[in-house]
């Protein structure tokens, strides 16, 4: 393990010493846990602000030490969507205990924002969701923008609505297969990437590049549409929906399906507010929260969809709002079509935008634009600033904030996953071990952006 | 919207909160550009006034972070508000308003200690491990008070700005890099 210690000690030098007394990261005995950390682990927070500290004594008598059994599952595990580790104490099949640890793919993508100028920053953030990497863009540049308090012209609004409703239908539909595949649906795996494939394809059409797109950037968008872009997207929001029915016949009113599912992990919308959990997450629970319609950025107030919202807020009906919210986004996606202006993609700001390649090749002043936006990018007013879209995962936020220079002083990504993961001990508690795979899915984490 | 309309809007319970600094959010000054509701909360204040505010309808806190400001040059702070190195900065959520509200703590360095929200919102449960890995702020009466992202044995914290970036040594035949 590499550790990095300060290059000059200073007058901090006594606090950046080893400072971790508190302990392990991992599910630890019961006689080593404080009673507190043994009631996150067992789920039930709610209860602590109301009732006095919970004595250890009280929690599960009925279990000895010895009965139970503490087991790791990841984070090498087909069923953890990427490197995360979760420990569970077991009791025959039961849950008892349960608690993340994460960090596995952390690389310091804050700590790197500190170093790229504003116009590399998209570049940096696309990496973090990689299922949804146009909304990481948007974030950053809705916050970006925000701060420069610069306008976009109205087509590259309307590009950007179109594009992320496009990658929230491939980021769905990819849960879709994972989910499926979790859930020894093997077929359905192969499906959802099928259909992914089409949403893949017209991005790469689109910014030249499958993931990490750098497309939606502060100012506009990169390129324009590309032609024929019109008939790409109608094959898609014309297929998908197709697509959705055979789903429908897959798995929605498959018996065992079903018996995987309902009632499964059930999250009360008290708990769910709680815990600061968004997204399908929050709705699936019957909260009628999306910040497409509850705080509308681009022009989703112009557009018409509707907002999924289940009942009981178990496994099945995270399935079902991600479901019928790829609908909704083929909804969306036909208005952006049929009702996409025309104009510039990008703000006709010299200082922002670079100029078209054309005119670098006869204007000295474009060429002096662009080379000092590719060099030393553009300053942004000291100021900060926190932005939040919808994102497929729930509340993707970007608190920003600037000191005047080119570089971001401090660039925070308020990741949907990782405060949804925090729900999982609440959910998995009282579960069998078979029906947490069915949990950690439904919760669709993306550890990339989890971890940061 | 000046401070009698924010009062109004925290539902009474503002009421309580003497020693919070109110910024004016519609001023379009650099301290909320985006006409985002400021306050600048005082560390002794934090937990009664983060209670005042979920009780008067801000159900969710969707985000805490902090800020590391050392030698940053001088920050627009309402008067009465001391600068301090570490500011945590917490964004509440009001779903039945539709309204954001974001609280900036200024913390010390000497002693970099806040209580817990956890008996307020559960949910800033893991926000403030991360602040805690990445920034070296305390949080007082959290559960469970480790690193999270780091590896539990990681030495200093490494979002602070006196953390340099750190170099592993690769094998290439070139020299290496600049850092």
């Amino acid at each position: 393990m590499k550790r990095v210690t300060p290059p000059e000690a200073g007058p901090t030098s006594s606090l950046m010493v080893h400072e971790t007394p508190e302990g392990a990261q991992e599910l630890q005995d019961r006689e080593k846990t404080s009673p507190a950390a043994l009631a996150v682990e067992r789920g039930s927070v709610l209860r602590l602000p109301e009732g006095p500290v919970l004595d250890p004594g009280d929690i599960d008598v009925e279990f000895g030490d010895d009965e139970t059994m503490i087991i790791n599952m990841g984070p090498q595990h087909p069923s953890t969507h990427g490197v995360l580790r979760i420990m569970m104490e077991l009791e025959g099949e039961t849950v008892i205990r349960s608690k993340p640890v994460i960090g596995y793919l952390h690389t310091g993508m804050e700590k790197t924002a500190e170093e790229l100028t504003f116009v590399q920053g998209a570049t940096n953030v696309t990496r973090m969701d990689y299922l949804a990497p146009l909304h990481n863009e948007l974030a950053y540049s809705l916050a970006v923008e925000s701060l420069l308090g610069v306008e976009t012209p109205p087509r590259a609004t309307w590009i950007r609505m179109l594009m992320s409703e496009l990658n929230r239908i491939s980021s769905h539909v990819m849960w879709m297969a994972t989910n499926g595949m979790d859930l020894a649906s093997t077929s359905m795996m192969i499906y959802g990437f099928r259909e992914r494939e089409m949403v893949i394809s017209f991005f790469e059409k689109t910014t030249g590049l499958r993931m990490n797109h750098d497309y939606i950037r502060p100012g506009g968008v990169a390129a324009d549409l590309p032609d024929g872009w019109e008939d790409d997207v109608m094959a898609i929001v014309e297929t998908i929906p197709g697509r959705l029915d055979e789903y429908d016949e897959m798995l929605t009113g498959q018996p065992i399906f079903k018996e995987r599912t309902e009632g499964v992990g059930i999250l009360s919308p008290e708990l769910a507010i709680a815990m600061s959990a968004t997204g399908p997450l929050l709705r699936a629970s019957g909260v009628e929260w999306d910040l497409r319609r509850s705080m509308p950025y681009l022009a989703y107030d112009e557009v018409d969809f509707d907002v999924i919202v289940g009942t009981v807020g178990d496994t099945f009906d995270r399935y079902a709002v991600r479901l019928n919210e790829i609908r909704e986004s083929c909804r969306i996606v036909r208005q952006c079509v049929e009702r996409m202006p025309s104009g510039d993609f990008r703000v006709q700001d010299k200082k922002v935008t670079p100029p078209p390649r054309a005119r670098i090749n006869e204007s000295m002043e474009a060429l002096i634009h662009h080379f000092k936006i590719f060099t030393r990018g553009f300053e942004v007013p000291s100021g900060e600033v926190y932005v939040a879209i919808e994102s497929p995962r729930g509340e993707l936020g970007c608190y920003l904030v600037a000191d005047g220079t080119n570089k971001p002083w401090r660039l925070h990504v308020r990741a949907p996953s990782f405060v949804n993961l925090q729900c999982l001990p609440p959910l998995l508690r009282g579960g069998l071990l078979a029906d947490a795979i069915a949990v950690i899915s439904s919760i669709d984490p993306v550890m990339g952006e989890v971890d940061r | 919207m000046g401070r009698a309309a924010l009062v109004a809007r925290a539902g009474g319970h503002a009421a309580q909160m003497t020693d919070v600094a109110l910024s004016d959010a519609a001023d379009p000054g650099p301290v909320a550009p985006s006409g985002q509701q400021v306050a600048f909360v005082s560390r002794e204040a934090y937990v009664e006034t983060v209670t005042s505010f979920r009780d008067g309808g801000y159900e969710m806190c969707s985000d805490l972070c902090c800020v590391d400001y050392l030698g940053c040059p001088e920050r627009p702070l309402p008067a009465g508000v001391a600068p301090e190195r570490f500011e945590v900065v917490v964004n509440l959520l009001s779903l039945e308003r539709r309204e954001r509200m974001r609280l900036r703590v200024q913390v010390p360095e000497a002693d970099p200690v806040l209580p817990s929200l956890f008996g307020v919102y559960p949910g800033t449960e893991n926000m403030e491990r991360e602040v805690f890995d990445l920034f070296g702020v305390r949080f007082r009466d959290h559960p469970d008070m480790t690193r999270i992202l780091m590896p539990e044995e990681w030495e200093g914290h490494p979002l602070r700005k006196d953390y340099s970036v750190g170099r592993v040594p690769v094998q290439f035949k070139a020299a290496p890099g600049p850092r």
